[in-house]
């Protein structure tokens, strides 16, 4: 007979802030965030790590918290959905979700806004098809991706503006 | 006053909630000391309940248990008749029929003791499909296993064909499909006698769910609260089912005497709820050598599922749209839904029309060649125009011009010089494209006299700041409804669209506008949100409060004053029939729907014959959809559905066995990526339609209709396979390359 698991005590960053929490070391991170953390930016749309509702950044990676176990958050920097807002500012991509019709259910775009702030932090200036790969593991039943694809580009001019005037500045 | 809202793309109205992740899904809410729900669910199709067994090493105590004999009322998910019962007692007729209802605080206990309990059947013999059912096989649904026939009868169909030059038959068949909202259903239920039973969930139709849970608990009206929370998308798959949630819910909630949450996870979604009816049309076309239509005999079928639920309406609107925007003067549609042992199919964007229409658009394709003139020109020369009449024998008042429609998106797509130009390409190399489209309309609003029926309600309210709160039961699931309705009523009171509320759906709070379905919210619902509307402006231009040309702070002086004298400015909107629509019900035949949407969609394709696959690689989507509200909440409707027809089209695939799909995950069951879509160009022809709010027609489901047929020309084209039946999938479409080149 296995040992009966024990919780364990895990600390790590989420969204700049120190956190600490208990939980088995198989519990799913999503699981954690949602009920633990009660950040329930971060959805459960299909638990096999299909979907990307559950996208989170875990150590500047994009994942899906749906398969990482809880251990594997030790000492990690983790940033969800309710981290990518500077307070009241938006970030230039849900700026653009909200401007360019990116959301439309909502349910998949914290996972998608995710996936394009990670895209675009990666890749400044993406191509189509950087855009294209970059959200692929993120699927959205609702936009046909045309409008989201739109919200990426403009986001991108948006952020390539003001880095421009800030160089002026 | 503020004018020029319609036509403004005004950015979504809880797209901050959306966009930041603070908007609350019902999986998001949590009640104290609240438990949570499972289902568990027959694992054969048809049989006798012999025994349930609970299983050992399960504190069964710690348990709520509820069967059919803990129903309060009547054992049955009330909708158009009540057939279906909430729990089976003593019969299944679907695998993953609900039996035994579980409630425990601690989640992960509960879905051990889901797999201790083994529900023990006699087996039934059992029927999976359309002709078995059609054939009597087994008798497993009322005498005959049809839930609802239907025959429309234009001309003499039967007198037709001896003056033929060709006579060109088909056989067409479509698949179920997956609504595949990203937002697994789910509800939290609070019951108890003295209270009543409140539900909070992810639902489309409030007064659905409203109306069986009152006949589940034998609880008058007033007892029965449901609230819609932020909806992760529906596409009509939480039309109906929802109201299975909630009474599963609430039955534990109940018996427990807590709040009781139930969210399905994908799988259990997957294998249980509704899909979209599988089809099988038959056509028979006369026709002549130049190219007009003569006569039309249709023969369509839906696979129904076990229990009736909305295949009559479903089949109805197939039914109508089965003959297309086409002015034939013999035309005879039959049409049934069968009953199989499979769980009930239900309402999917576009509800039976998207079947026919593969059929019907894949079928002129078909007549075009057998008498050897090119697809484009068979349309144009059977269009339906104005002052003609359509299959059900409505005359069509409205301006429509489908010449129009074609012409743009035939020159948009580029598609006779594609067309040729494809064509004398594919003879080397492996890769084959093609190009091809369909023309074809929807209907808005509920069908016949259905509107009248529904007879809904908007309600509004203006507050003492000038602010205009709405009230309707149309829930918001992602396609605009709030926002498109805060634009109708700041058009009409000329205000800002940021002084309109719209109040969250709940049936404490807000009149019945019917169900959010039918593309009937912005058409029949806004007009009413309109109605309401100049209701408040005339009270306060009959009171002396207003003058013409007014700005926001005299609106609010306004209604401050009326307050003051009257306690309250309140309006209400009921639908009005309109006068000159008649519907004959027994005869299938009038005004099926007060307005159309016209439109033709053009689809350019690739087909890799190693490996038979198809990409699209291009989409053009041009149609009339009266004024356009909001252009880019607009194309987002056109653009997603286009999205869907591709995943109808081509990767949906649901694997049955033995009445149970066996590929319910989103790894098996495959819906389009970032990565397989085209460009998809849409484009709006206006013209505004007299009786819809600032012009406007209804929207949502028509991008359904012909996204997949259109595909499936272009696939013919490009490899000359004749395709009669979608999904294409590579496995399908291989077999009928070997067969083409053997």
């Amino acid at each position: 007979m296995p040992e009966p698991a024990h919780k364990v005590r895990v600390e790590c960053i989420v969204n700049g802030q120190s956190v600490s929490f208990e939980a088995f070391p198989l519990a799913r991170l999503l699981d954690v965030l949602r009920e633990q953390l009660g950040l329930t930016g971060a959805k459960e749309g299909c638990g096999e790590g299909e979907c990307g509702a559950c996208s989170i950044e875990l150590d500047g990676a994009l994942v899906n918290s749906c398969l990482v176990p809880a251990l594997q958050a030790a000492g990690a920097n983790i940033r969800t959905i309710e981290g990518v807002a500077n307070h009241d500012r938006l970030h230039a991509v849900q700026q653009a979700f909200i401007t360019h019709g990116g959301a439309q259910c909502g349910i998949c775009t914290p996972g998608m806004i995710l996936a394009a702030v990670n895209l675009l932090e990666r890749h400044p200036r993406p191509t189509e098809s950087d855009v294209r790969e970059g959200l692929a593991g993120n699927l959205c039943r609702c936009t046909g991706y045309i409008k989201i694809f739109e919200s990426v580009v403009e986001a991108c001019h948006d952020m390539t503006s003001s880095r421009k005037s800030e160089h002026r500045a | 006053m503020q004018t020029h809202i319609i036509g403004k793309s005004l950015p979504r109205k809880e797209g901050r909630e959306k966009v930041t992740g603070s908007a609350r899904y019902v999986d998001d809410i949590n009640f104290p000391g609240m438990l949570h729900g499972a289902t568990v669910r027959s694992s054969a199709p048809r049989g006798r309940i012999r025994a349930i067994h609970f299983g050992d090493g399960i504190p069964w105590n710690e348990f709520t248990i509820v069967t059919a004999k803990g129903i309060p009322g009547k054992n049955c998910i009330a909708l158009l008749i009540e057939d279906q019962p909430c729990l089976a007692a003593e019969f299944v007729n679907h695998p993953e029929e609900p039996v035994v209802l579980l409630a425990h605080a601690d989640k992960y206990l509960l879905e051990e003791a889901r797999r201790a309990v083994r529900i023990e059947l006699d087996p039934l013999p059992a029927v999976f499909t359309i002709e078995d059912s059609l054939a009597r096989k087994e008798i497993i649904w009322g005498a005959d296993n049809i839930f609802k026939s239907f025959r429309v009868e234009k001309g003499n169909v039967d007198s037709a064909w001896a003056s033929a030059d060709f006579i060109v038959e088909g056989d067409y068949e479509t698949g179920a499909q997956e609504q595949l909202y990203i937002e697994p259903q789910g509800m939290i239920a609070r019951a108890n006698p003295s209270d009543g039973v409140s539900v909070w969930g992810s639902l489309q139709c409030p007064y659905y769910v409203h109306k069986a849970l009152s006949i589940l608990f034998a609880l008058p009206k007033e007892k029965i609260r449901v609230v819609q929370t932020e909806t992760g998308g529906g596409f009509g798959g939480k039309e109906e089912y929802p109201s299975m949630i909630a009474a599963h819910a609430a039955l534990l909630a109940w018996k427990s005497g807590k709040p009781v949450k139930i969210i399905y996870d994908r799988a259990e979604d997957m294998a249980a709820t509704t899909k979209r009816h599988p089809s099988h049309t038959r056509h028979r076309t006369a026709v002549t050598r130049d190219g007009k239509l003569l006569a039309m005999e249709i023969d369509f079928s839906l696979d129904g599922g076990a229990y009736e639920t909305l295949s009559p309406v479903v089949l109805s609107r197939g039914t109508i749209h089965a003959a297309g925007p086409y002015n034939c003067p013999n035309v005879r549609i039959l049409s049934r839904a069968v009953a199989t042992n499979a769980p009930p199919h239900g309402a999917f964007r576009g509800f039976g029309a998207p079947q026919s229409v593969f059929a019907l658009e894949r079928h002129l394709d078909r007549v075009a060649q057998a008498i050897g003139i090119e697809p484009a020109e068979l349309r144009r020369r059977n269009f339906i125009h104005q002052g003609e009449t359509i299959a059900v024998s409505q005359v069509i008042h409205e301006p429509v011009n489908m010449d129009r429609l074609l012409d743009r998106a035939l020159e948009l797509s580029d598609y006779h010089a594609k067309r040729r130009r494809l064509a004398a390409e594919n003879s080397t190399g492996h890769i084959r494209r093609g190009i091809g489209f369909a023309s074809f309309l929807h209907g808005a609003g509920f069908t016949g006299s259905g509107e009248e029926y529904l007879a809904s309600e908007v309600a509004a309210e203006a507050t003492r700041e000038g602010r205009l709160r709405v009230m309707a039961a149309s829930t918001e699931m992602g396609q605009g409804t709030n926002t498109i309705f805060s634009q109708i009523a700041a058009d009409a009171l000329g205000l800002s669209a940021d002084q309109i509320e719209i109040v969250q759906p709940d049936t404490a709070a807000v009149p019945n506008s019917g169900p959010t379905v039918a593309s009937r919210t912005s058409m029949i619902v806004g007009k009413l949100v309109e109605n309401a509307a100049h209701e408040i402006q005339q009270k306060l231009f009959q009171e002396g409060l207003l003058t013409r040309e007014y700005s926001a702070q005299d609106f609010a002086a306004a209604c401050r004053r009326y307050i003051d004298a009257h306690g309250a400015l309140e309006s209400l909107a009921r639908y009005q029939h309109p006068g000159d629509l008649h519907w004959d019900d027994e005869h299938y035949r009038g005004d099926a729907y007060g307005a159309y949407a016209w439109a033709v969609y053009v689809a350019e394709v690739s087909v890799d014959t190693r490996t038979a696959e198809v990409r699209v690689e291009d989409f053009v989507a041009v149609q009339e959809v009266g004024k356009v509200i909001n252009p880019v909440l607009a194309a987002g409707q056109i653009e997603g559905g286009v999205a869907q027809g591709i995943g109808f089209a081509l990767y949906e695939n649901v694997v049955w066995q033995e009445g149970r799909m066996v590929n319910g995950q989103m790894t098996n069951y495959i819906m389009p990526t970032s990565m397989d879509v085209p460009p998809i160009r849409v484009f709006f022809e206006e013209i505004p339609y007299a009786r819809g709010p600032a012009g406007a027609k209804g929207i949502g489901e028509l991008p359904l209709d012909g996204t997949a047929p259109a595909i499936a020309n272009a696939i013919a084209h490009a490899t000359g396979v004749d395709i009669t039946r979608i999904p294409v999938t590579p496995e399908v479409l291989l077999e009928m390359l070997e067969s083409v080149h053997a």
